[in-house]
């Protein structure tokens, strides 16, 4: 009997009025878990009661623990009726299993009632007492830590990537059992949250168990999706990649063995740990944190690797020691490919979800692979054999991974997989980046190896993954390679695209933008068979058309790679959508794209010529617009202006460039469906004509405004702490959809995006300048003539004064806080940031910069070289002076990094801070901390000191009186605002102040308007984190220990 | 094509206080987008007309959301449904609870009823302000009045625990409370170039002076409620017009006090006695409810308008008021000098603030 689980009910506060009579009410709580139920006394008329309850305690198994969530029932005493529910509040304890997070559960959670919303809140503290168990067959996972971020959490360092862990559970949708006939709406939408509940809990569980099997310790870019198949049942499946994490510690970890022997402590109490620690940059300070599983790593990592590998990757260290690693390249390459192979042959899926790496991981990236597939769904006869569906993903992870193969390269990064169901028809989605990584990170992360990589590679300039993983002679498809603009050994593909973030390294020139390719396909209502054999049709030349529509906008905003590609086909009655969103950048390494050209089929007609010509004027004044808002200048000019160390390189690059007009893209798109050239378009049909029209009809985005779908923008470093996410939900009806042609339809689907981005610009005109970043669109066919998109999306203020802002970069110590560096190279950093400083005026004052200074402002003539930046290869600083364009271009990514980090030095009083001084002074109720919400896997202006747990939670809403609460609007409006206020609860009860990596994976909305009834689901999930800013980190300490003490106080004072 | 739901919602709540301003104003969705409309927006966001309307629906949604929350302000500090930053918080509560001149004007003092809501359409006709804000503005007063009325401890102190506002407009809403309390008339037509921080000076003035809070701090209704046991005394103070010997006195002694001092000199010599029985008048009848009501309309009528037909400006009767005060001290046979300062001295004040165009 492996935990307990004690509970106490303190308070309630905003009550309804459940007698209208006295215009009181008569509460009481029931606590129940798994099946044994506590009561409350009844505290009698009041609004606010004071319960003050004992501790009621559970003795449960940790499996239990894993699964069911504590659910706590406020009811309202009736002597002679039967009692009256008020509302539930569900807690996933999930967060208080781990070792490391909240020892306590504490706090004001809304009581949520299906039918009413949020009626009054409840104060309740939930502690775990978890007693070890070494049982090696047992079933619980407990310890294992799970993440939504896609990269390595902040506060962790990564010891071994383990790689793909997947798992999926299946059950009958209580809203679809025949008891669902007999039981009232609030009954069934309980039910139904509850099941969820378990099943995401049973989920967990398993997958935690897997990553026990692989030896690792945590979870990282865990994604859980919910297919509610209908009548088949409900489907709830999971993928993430299994790690092995260890807590970052201010002492180097290098000198510490990888991972120290598990031991069997107790948990820690939070606020005995950190004791010196956030005025250091390479993460919090605590030491390194005991593991309670009893598997030890260091086992695993010798299962995972065979002998020989181990005996390889010892070479490259004596190499090291002499410090010309470079020479060893040659040879050193072979055996990367010989471990690459063994260690990813005994694999069944090298997928990553991860979009951002530990640099050196990612080595190449191929392109973007997806693989789609038509399901019929029938009903799920054995829950406990969920076999189909198993098979049915399976077989599309079996197609991306051969996919992946026929880019050559041997692993998938920035997996994920979707599902989109209409009916009894199920498209089953699956995409991600064909990549080659180092596979010596894979088995040890630790900075040792990292550094040996840079070290051997003579490459690191920021280039490298842009370079081909396949063949040149013997490429999987046509596409147009020349040499790397950067370091001009290695060939490049002219465009490139991946559904991972840009890696930190990469050389960008200018800003980047979101680009989205939309279309609508009609087809015909039919049934089964037939339904899904005219959908799978439909479908390549969707995905070719979104395809084609994604190049000519990349084109038209003069950039040459897309990141965070994500196509999202939904299946409807009558209609396919298909929306493709991704963020464009310009590639240093990669050639400028050549410009769109204008062809038409009939040149005979003056009239027609001269409409084309007027075209391709109007896209080519576009095209120069763009590279200006986007500050895309080649990058030639920098080596015109200070005279290329190559002087070769720029007549080649020149002669490529006449070159790469005609070419093709990399990803593995069908392009089987015709030789056609992506620049030139050939207007001899309608449908041309709509592409350009489509192309031109694309609102500009503000000024002050940029927006991406990515984490975060290239060429914007200087985030304030100002930030806003939300959440916008938009549903269309469109009239006759038979009778419109697709043309209209197509337009009128992008105008709808275009419209819900202009609305977003205006509401945020506020925040002006802004990046709107991880933008987000979902699109859902609820019914058959309805269209709903929703967006969430972050927007985020950045100081325009950049050259103010560099110059705070050197004095500040917060330097390179998201990389996991160690000390050494910290210091190191620092020593060259200094350096920058003063090469920074000369920059400034050099007259070879002139023609940059004009083009960007004289305040900023950093700018252009930052965004230019190469990563620096730390270990070859020696002989940086040889060349003076790498000095300026480490300089400036030294710059660039910092930059990244400090963000908010500039703004001392940070408007919620400033806010939250203030609350205190004049009114002087209770405060509630403000819990900031963010898509992002970071706060800009600020350090991550803990993760707290998981935060996934599934609600139902509904009413029967959808006109008295706002119509449709109204209703969901406040749905979302009470899914928000349950998040931040929960999140402040766990001592948290933030949730990153939020995100809402689906709103479900259904609405019976004759009826006056409406339904909506959402499941939404992040990890609950708690920061500190960079502008209170000199106090953090004490801070720290008052917002402890504050919540101490917050249950304290509703005791006395 | 037609857009069935638009909604947008924020981590923290998203809130513009222009369009707050048109929504308290009562403004209807479409008159608030032909109102933004006007005020250039357009063409200063670079926007189109059905943004707009979407943003205006969207605020005005949220605001009813929060409505509910504005009507106790301390649940608005504690709830935990909208994310609104403590400045912000505090600007919707004092915005919500601000109130115009001219419906303040037209409701001052009358019963807090629902016959008075009723007579609202009146109001908003006449002051061309909208029903529904004056509903606001009303509901708000009644709303103050409800949770202050019987509460223990000085009056303004209380509304602002309650609804947490700011100094000022608390203050003003003692000022509302209290008028409607004793229902002082402020509506006939002498009274209609007062305004109404002249009456809130007023009121603070009698609540300091004239209440049961000015003796006993701990009374209940301390504020609210003016003290009987003083007003009963007030009688006594008939002494100074009824004894002939007393009148002639006081008079004299005023007069050699102002002599050379006021322009209006010989006009105050010769409207003495009847300025002296007006304000004595006043104090004597002020035991029954309805001459109380009829305070304001007495000063003007009693004395206010005799100074003015005869061009006495404001400093004559400041001085002439200190003086008439203070000689009272020297009538040997006047024995009730405390009454009569408490009396005199509110008086004083108030007829000062009342004395102008």
């Amino acid at each position: 009997m492996p935990g307990k689980l004690k509970v106490r009910i303190v308070a309630g506060r905003h009550l309804p009025v459940m007698d209208r009579a006295s215009d009181l009410t008569d509460a009481f709580v029931e606590v129940k878990f798994g099946n044994t139920t506590f009561k409350t006394d009844v505290f009698p008329k009041s609004l606010n009661p004071q319960w003050n309850s004992e501790w009621f305690k559970f003795e449960v198994d940790d499996e239990d623990l894993q699964d069911e969530p504590l659910q706590i029932t406020v009811l309202d005493h009736d002597t002679y009726s039967a009692n009256d529910a008020i509302g539930k509040v569900y807690i996933d304890i999930d967060p208080l299993l781990s070792n490391e997070a909240a020892a306590i559960l504490s706090g004001w959670f809304p009581i949520y009632d299906t039918i009413h919303g949020i009626r009054g809140e409840i104060n309740v503290m939930v502690k775990v007492d978890l007693f070890n168990d070494l049982n090696r067959f047992r079933q619980s996972s407990c310890g294992v830590k799970f993440f939504c971020t896609m990269s390595i959490p902040k506060c962790y360092k990564a010891v071994t990537i383990h790689g793909f862990v997947e798992e999926l559970v299946v059950n009958e949708d209580p809203e679809y059992q025949w008891i669902d006939r007999i039981r009232t709406p609030r009954a069934s939408n309980e039910a139904r949250q509850r099941l969820i509940s378990l099943m995401s809990g049973e989920l967990q569980r398993k997958i935690g168990l897997k990553v026990l099997e692989m030896g690792g310790n945590a979870v990282v870019g865990y994604l859980q999706c919910f297919d509610l198949e209908g009548e088949s049942g409900l489907v709830v499946r999971a993928i993430g990649t299994a790690c092995t994490l260890d807590k970052l510690s201010n002492t180097a970890t290098s000198l510490l063995p990888p991972c120290s022997s598990p031991s069997k402590d107790m948990k820690e109490v939070p606020f005995s740990e950190d004791p010196n620690p956030v005025t250091h940059s390479s993460g919090p300070s605590t030491p390194l944190k005991n593991q309670t599983y009893s598997f030890s790593p260091s086992k695993s990592y010798s299962r995972q690797s065979s002998s020989s590998d181990t005996d390889l990757s010892l070479t490259p260290k004596t190499g090291m020691g002499s410090g010309s690693g470079g020479k060893d390249g040659g040879p050193l390459k072979a055996l990367y490919r010989q471990q690459t192979q063994s260690a990813f042959e005994h694999r069944e899926f090298p997928f990553f979800t991860l979009t951002t790496f530990p640099s050196g991981f990612l080595v190449h990236v191929g392109g973007v692979v997806s693989a789609r597939s038509v399901k019929l769904l029938d009903r799920i006869h054995n829950p406990d054999e969920p076999e189909t569906r198993d098979a049915w993903w399976a077989e599309i992870r079996q197609e991306i991974k051969s996919h992946g193969k026929a880019l050559g390269c041997h692993a998938v990064v920035g997996y994920s997989e979707s599902t989109s169901i209409c009916e009894e028809v199920c498209i089953l989605s699956a995409s991600g980046t064909a990549a080659v990584l180092n596979p010596k990170m894979l088995q040890d992360c630790s900075m040792e190896g990292c550094s040996e990589h840079r070290l051997d590679d003579p490459l690191s300039l920021g280039c490298n993954f842009c370079h081909i993983p396949y063949d040149e002679l013997n490429m999987p498809f046509p596409a147009h390679l020349t040499y790397c603009y950067v370091c001009r050994k290695q060939k490049v593909p002219d465009v490139l695209f991946t559904t991972i973030e840009p890696p930190l390294e990469a050389a960008v020139t200018g800003k980047g933008c979101l680009i989205q390719a939309r279309l609508c396909r009609q087809k015909k209502k039919t049934q089964g068979e037939a339904n899904a054999t005219a959908i799978s049709n439909l479908l390549p030349f969707m995905e070719y058309e979104l395809h084609t529509q994604l190049m000519n906008k990349l084109k038209l905003r003069a950039m040459n790679a897309l990141f965070g590609l994500r196509i999202q086909i939904t299946v409807g009655e009558n209609m396919l959508l298909g929306l493709a969103s991704a963020t464009g950048l310009y590639l240093t390494a990669l050639p400028s794209p050549g410009g769109i050209q204008v062809t038409g089929k009939t040149p005979s007609d003056s009239s027609y010529e001269q409409h084309i010509s007027n075209m391709q004027k109007k896209i080519n004044d576009m095209i120069i617009k763009n590279r200006e808002i986007y500050e895309i200048n080649p990058p030639e000019i920098l080596e015109e202006v200070l005279g290329s160390p190559i002087p070769e390189t720029r007549q080649r690059s020149r002669l490529f460039r006449s070159q790469s007009e005609s070419s093709d893209d990399v990803s593995e798109l069908d392009l089987s469906h015709g030789k056609k050239d992506a620049f030139v378009l050939e207007i001899d049909d309608a449908d041309a004509v709509e592409d350009i029209h489509s192309l031109l009809t694309d609102a500009p985005t503000p000024s002050g405004f940029y927006s991406c779908n990515t984490e975060i923008m290239p060429g914007i470093n200087n985030w304030t702490s100002d930030l806003q996410m939300f959440t916008s939900v938009r549903v269309f009806r469109l009239n006759n959809v038979t009778s419109l042609t697709s043309q209209w339809l197509n337009k009128a689907f992008s105008d709808l995006c275009e419209n819900l981005l202009k609305t977003l610009y205006f509401k945020l005109r506020s925040m002006v300048p802004c990046c709107l970043c991880h933008v987000n669109f979902n699109v859902a066919l609820p019914e058959d003539e309805l269209i709903q998109i929703a967006v969430t999306a972050v927007a985020i203020t950045y100081d325009k004064d950049q050259a103010q802002y560099v110059s705070k970069v050197c004095t500040d110590k917060t330097l390179l806080r998201a990389s996991a560096e160690n000390e050494e190279q910290l210091q190191f950093t620092l020593e060259l940031c200094m350096e920058s400083q003063s090469t920074q005026c000369a920059l400034l004052f050099s007259p070879s910069k002139a023609a940059e200074m004009t083009e960007s402002g004289s305040l900023q003539p950093v700018t252009p070289a930052a965004q230019r930046a190469t990563s620096v290869d730390y270990s070859s600083f020696a002989d940086r002076c040889s060349s003076w364009i790498e000095f300026i271009k480490q300089k400036a990514q030294t710059i660039r990094r910092g930059s990244i980090k400090t963000i908010s030095s500039l703004d001392k009083a940070s408007p919620l801070a400033e806010a939250q001084a203030r609350h205190r002074s004049p009114i002087s109720c209770t405060t509630s901390t403000v819990v900031e919400m963010t898509p992002l896997s970071f706060i800009p202006g600020a350090k991550i000191t803990k993760y707290l747990g998981i935060i996934n939670m599934f609600f139902i809403r509904e009413t029967t009186s959808l006109r008295e609460e706002g119509g449709v609007s109204g209703f969901l409006h406040a749905f979302i605002a009470e899914v928000f206020a349950m998040v931040r609860a929960h999140v402040a009860a766990l001592g948290g102040n933030a949730v990153v990596s939020y995100i809402m994976k689906q709103c479900v909305f259904m609405e019976n308007p004759n009826k006056n009834q409406a339904q909506c689901l959402i499941n939404v999930s992040g990890d609950a984190i708690n920061f500190v800013r960079d502008t209170d980190v000199e106090s953090a300490p004490s801070q720290s220990q008052a917002s402890g003490l504050q919540t101490g106080n917050g249950s304290g004072d509703v005791v006395t | 094509m037609a857009v069935e739901l638009d909604v947008f919602v924020g981590n923290t709540t998203l809130i513009d206080k222009d369009v707050y301003q048109l929504w308290l104003d009562g403004y209807s969705v479409n008159d608030a987008v032909a109102i933004r409309v006007q005020s250039g927006i357009l063409e200063q966001a670079g926007t189109t007309p059905d943004v707009l309307e979407s943003d205006t629906m969207d605020h005005y949604r949220a605001f009813q959301m929060l409505e509910r929350l504005l009507h106790s302000p301390p649940k608005l500090i504690n709830q935990l449904l909208f994310q609104i930053p403590p400045p912000m918080q505090a600007m919707l509560i004092e915005k919500y609870y601000t109130f115009e001149e001219p419906f303040v004007r037209e409701v001052l003092g009358k019963k807090l009823s629902k016959g008075t809501k009723k007579d609202l359409d009146d109001v908003s006709t006449k002051t061309a302000i909208t029903l529904k804000s004056c509903r606001r503005q009303f509901d708000n007063f009644k709303r103050v009045f409800k949770v202050v009325e019987e509460m223990k401890g000085p009056l303004v102190e209380n509304i602002q625990q309650n609804f947490l506002l700011s100094d000022r407009l608390a203050g003003d809403y003692a000022a509302v409370v209290f008028f409607a309390n004793s229902r002082f008339e402020t509506g006939k037509k002498k009274l209609q170039y007062l305004t109404f921080e002249d009456f809130a000076c007023c009121a603070e003035q009698l609540i300091q002076n004239w209440t049961l809070g000015a003796v006993d701090s701990m009374a209940d209704d301390m504020d609210v409620d003016l003290d009987r046991e003083f007003l009963q005394d007030l009688k006594d103070l008939k002494v100074l017009i009824t004894d002939k010997d007393l009148l002639d006195q006081h008079k004299s002694l005023v007069c050699t006090a102002l002599r050379g001092k006021v322009t209006i000199f010989t006009e105050m010599e010769s409207s003495f006695k009847n300025l002296s029985r007006g304000l004595i008048n006043i104090a004597t009848k002020l035991i029954h409810t309805k001459d109380v009501r009829d305070l304001f309309v007495d000063l003007v009528e009693k004395f206010i308008e005799p100074c003015k037909s005869d061009r006495w400006n404001i400093n004559d009767v400041c001085l002439f008021l200190t003086q008439y005060t203070n000689t009272a001290r020297a009538l040997d046979a006047f024995k009730h000098q405390c009454l009569w300062e408490r009396y005199m001295g509110t008086v004083k004040s108030c007829i000062l603030k009342m004395y102008h165009d």
